[in-house]
């Protein structure tokens, strides 16, 4: 933090901040209560923001709380991630109109939305590693995605440190939280045990600009040890671990592990954990016409790597069990992701541990066959 | 800061065209076999002719319908794009119904091609099975083209029944040839055939070739291939010079729907076409 | 006999004989040659040859009154034809028609199974070589019964 700019503001002055981004034309989108859950959604002043909420979260559980503090953003990450703004869950490609016997393409992928400028407001670390994680697989090709592109390129991102940690988050042992450190152009750190400030970090100029005109003050070195402290609080209370080194080598060589019937026994394939997870990044166009056949459209649509129809080849389909779907999926996330993409598809944000409905939680499974990889590379050793 | 924030916005412009089919008229449309047909396709829009490697494939746009991998079976010198397809499923049927002057949308050429220059001064053996031989055609008119920088050229081709085989004239041609040896085999033949029977394995130890300098280049289905590759490698021929064409259901053709996986590699912009040993582990591997 | 004997030395099949059961075996051998469309062996005929095709194509084949002959698999080159004669009671069970004229080495399979009885390591180094090729075959004919080309229903 020593070589950026930082500046300390009251809770007041947030709502400055999304006025200065609404003045720059951003649509800011932040988490806001809908129901029982912290979604993420348009926002208009800081009182739409979760205040005073926090979350209780473990596999298959979701439970909001009330807390003392009148705090922003005292609730770890809910359902939704920024994926569903930047890489929208349905996207129109083209439409083809006909005339006579041909017809006629037009790219549709330049539509209204695709050219809104989005302010995330509330982006924790993890979900800003799994945006740049997106940025590799949607940008880092030969081909590119041009509607992430675009969406992309316009966003302003305002990522928060975490001083808490969730019920099932693991992003400490995977080295993407909790605290924000590349890829914002502000960070904030809400800091509620010296008094209530926001800590601002710039990132970018881009990120000065909009600070520019919100009342702040440079922040004074034992503000900045406060956000320091709380950061490291929340590292320490991560209550789950995934360990990185060696996925590819643990997985690829354990594809008939036993554990995969056992978890297949519970798997319902529902697909919850791939629509949660802020990387996944699977699609399914939808090709169609209107009544009178006069104009067809492609439409392309978040998919799932859990469903049957996801790898069928005339006549069936390549993964018809779901042991071989949850294989695939856990595979894909922590080993096969980093020959394709050069970083595993997991952050650790804990979504797919808290909405899976039967509780299936990512760490004990990788953890299991990870034991019997050691197990098995000790054995090798010793002899 | 990170990765695709270095991507200027005009490239993406570049990357929206591969996702737009163009539209191409049928020129002529030729019955196969009782499910297979082929089409010859021109560019609307008095374009270029259609530049593409052997190997490569594209996505084929039937309006309204949706849109399939097709491999290209035509010659990459020849002024027509061709594509030979079975139907099996609701675009390839509906494709199946198009004529002369119906109009099919083109996305394309993706993926790797046929080592067709690797191949130089080696014999080269063709193997396909089924449906396979479309993909390898043009590699075969490729190296048929430029015949004297090739050894001995031999194409194995097995089928289900006789009256399965593609491109039946052409074949009959080809066999006229003294440059090309050429075996056909049935898995089951009906009464009145006179020609072999047996899968497509047992052609290898008929095919003379120098096994310590053969390229060879296999599509069929997966059990197919897996052992034709096996019977190479028995003959002696190097792992690296035996090449397979693979394939998974795919949406979108450009490594971005996530669909064709075959573990770390993406059919699409990796393959269709491979090296034995890049996928030889996920060929033992069940539903991977 | 001396060509018969260097032919068999440098056939696959008989690859890595001795000397010794080499000459044994050409002891055996004829070669002979079959016009097409003749039947080298019928379904039922007592089975005391086998052969080692040297040329031409032959289908092995089944008559069912409903559908006539049915070919279930050719053999050409370098394969062998005939194992009735190593397995009681010694019949042939498919038809051998030639598809196109053949030239071959038969082998006296009633002289090669007496040899076979009174020197069992003969018996056992013939029996090595049939076995892989019942095995070849097997395999192939597994290949064959996928149906691997059929669009799945």
């Amino acid at each position: 933090m020593s070589t950026s700019r930082m500046y300390r503001i009251e809770p007041d002055a947030l709502n400055e901040l999304i006025q200065s981004l609404q003045k720059e034309r951003y649509t800011v989108i932040g988490p806001t209560l809908r129901g029982e859950a912290i979604v993420l959604d348009t926002i208009t002043s800081a009182s739409e923001l979760p205040v005073g909420k926090t979350d209780e979260q473990s596999p298959a559980k979701y439970r909001l709380v009330d807390k003392a503090e009148k705090t922003f953003f005292g609730a770890s990450v809910g359902p939704h991630s920024w994926k569903q703004f930047l890489f929208p869950p349905t996207l129109k490609i083209f439409s083809a109109r006909k005339r006579g016997e041909t017809f006629e393409v037009s790219e549709d992928i330049e539509s209204p939305e695709s050219s809104e400028r989005y302010a995330f407001l509330g982006v924790r670390a993890c979900d800003l590693s799994a945006i740049q994680i997106q940025d590799k697989v949607f940008g880092g090709g030969a081909y590119r995605d041009p509607a992430y592109l675009r969406l992309r390129h316009q966003a302003f991102i305002v990522a928060v440190n975490c001083t808490r940690a969730g019920g099932t988050c693991f992003c400490t042992s995977l080295r993407t939280g909790p605290r924000a450190r590349v890829g914002f152009d502000l960070a904030i750190t809400e800091v509620i045990d010296h008094g209530h400030y926001l800590l601002v970090e710039v990132g970018t100029d881009k990120g000065e600009a909009v600070l520019s005109s919100v009342t702040r003050r440079p922040a004074q070195d034992e503000e900045i040890e406060g956000a320091e402290h709380a950061i490291r609080a929340a590292a320490q209370l991560t209550g789950r671990s995934l360990e990185p080194d060696q996925t590819r080598e643990i997985l690829y060589s354990n594809t008939e592990h036993p554990r995969w019937d056992v978890v297949a026994q519970r798997c319902l394939a529902c697909a919850n954990c791939t629509m949660v997870c802020p990387t996944c990044f699977c699609t399914n166009v939808e090709d169609v016409t209107d009544l009178t056949g006069s104009v067809a459209q492609r439409v392309r649509k978040w998919d799932s790597c859990f469903t049957l129809d996801f790898s069928y080849i005339h006549g069936g389909s390549v993964r018809p069990s779901s042991r071989a779907r949850y294989r695939h999926w856990i595979t894909h996330k922590l080993a096969s992701w980093v020959d394709q993409f050069g970083t595993t598809g997991c952050v650790g944000c804990g979504r797919c541990i808290t909405w899976c409905p039967v509780g299936i939680d990512i760490t004990e499974e990788f953890r299991v066959i990870r034991e019997t990889y050691l197990l098995n590379a000790r054995g090798k050793s010793s002899t | 800061m990170a990765s695709v924030l270095e991507l200027s916005s005009d490239r993406t412009e570049v990357a929206a065209s591969p996702m737009l089919p163009r539209p191409f008229v049928i020129k002529k449309v030729r019955r196969e076999t009782e499910d297979t047909f082929t089409v010859e396709l021109d560019p609307r829009e008095g374009r270029s002719r259609f530049e593409f490697l052997p190997g490569q494939f594209n996505m084929l746009y039937v309006y309204g319908v949706g849109e399939v991998p097709i491999s290209i079976s035509g010659d990459p010198a020849g002024s027509t794009l061709v594509h030979t397809t079975r139907a099996v499923g609701a675009v390839t049927k509906a494709m199946a119904e198009l004529r002369r002057g119906d109009v099919i949308g083109i996305r394309g050429p993706f993926g790797t091609s046929w080592p067709v220059a690797e191949a130089r001064n080696k014999d080269v053996v063709f193997v396909a099975g089924g449906i396979g031989l479309p993909p390898l055609r043009p590699a075969l008119y490729e190296i048929l083209s430029h015949r004297e920088s090739y050894g001995k050229v031999v194409l194995l081709y097995g089928t289900r029944t006789p009256s399965d085989i593609l491109f039946k004239d052409e074949l009959e041609q080809w066999r006229a040839r003294f440059d090309l040896e050429v075996f056909i085999t049935v898995d089951r033949a009906s009464a009145g055939w006179r020609g072999n029977v047996g899968v497509v394995t047992t052609l290898i130890q008929k095919a003379g070739f120098d096994s310590r300098n053969t390229l060879a280049m296999i599509v069929g289905p997966e059990v197919m291939m897996r052992f034709t590759t096996i019977e190479f490698i028995k003959r002696g021929v190097n792992p690296d010079s035996i090449y397979l064409s693979m394939e998974r259901n795919m949406k979108c053709g450009i490594g971005l729907c996530g669909h064709c996986q075959f573990g770390p590699v993406f059919i699409c912009k990796d393959g269709p076409v491979f090296r034995y040993p890049q996928i030889k582990d996920l060929m033992v591997k069940w539903e991977i | 006999m001396e060509t018969l004997e260097r032919i068999l030395a440098q056939h696959q099949f008989f690859k890595d004989l001795s000397p010794e059961y080499l000459t044994l075996v050409t002891g055996c051998a004829s070669n002979v040659r079959f016009e097409q469309d003749q039947n080298i062996f019928r379904v039922g005929d007592e089975a005391n040859q086998f052969y080692l095709i040297r040329e031409g194509r032959i289908a092995l084949q089944l008559f069912s009154p409903d559908r006539g002959h049915i070919t279930v698999e050719t053999l050409s080159e370098g394969d062998i034809l005939g194992w009735s004669w190593l397995i009681p009671p010694y019949y042939y069970v498919f038809d051998a028609k030639v598809l196109d004229v053949t030239r071959a080495i038969a082998l006296d399979g009633k002289c090669l199974r007496r040899k076979c009885e009174e020197d069992h390591n003969l018996g056992y180094e013939l029996l090595k070589r049939f076995s892989s090729l019942l095995e070849h075959r097997l395999e192939t004919t597994r290949l064959q019964l996928l149906d691997l080309y059929g669009v799945r229903s």
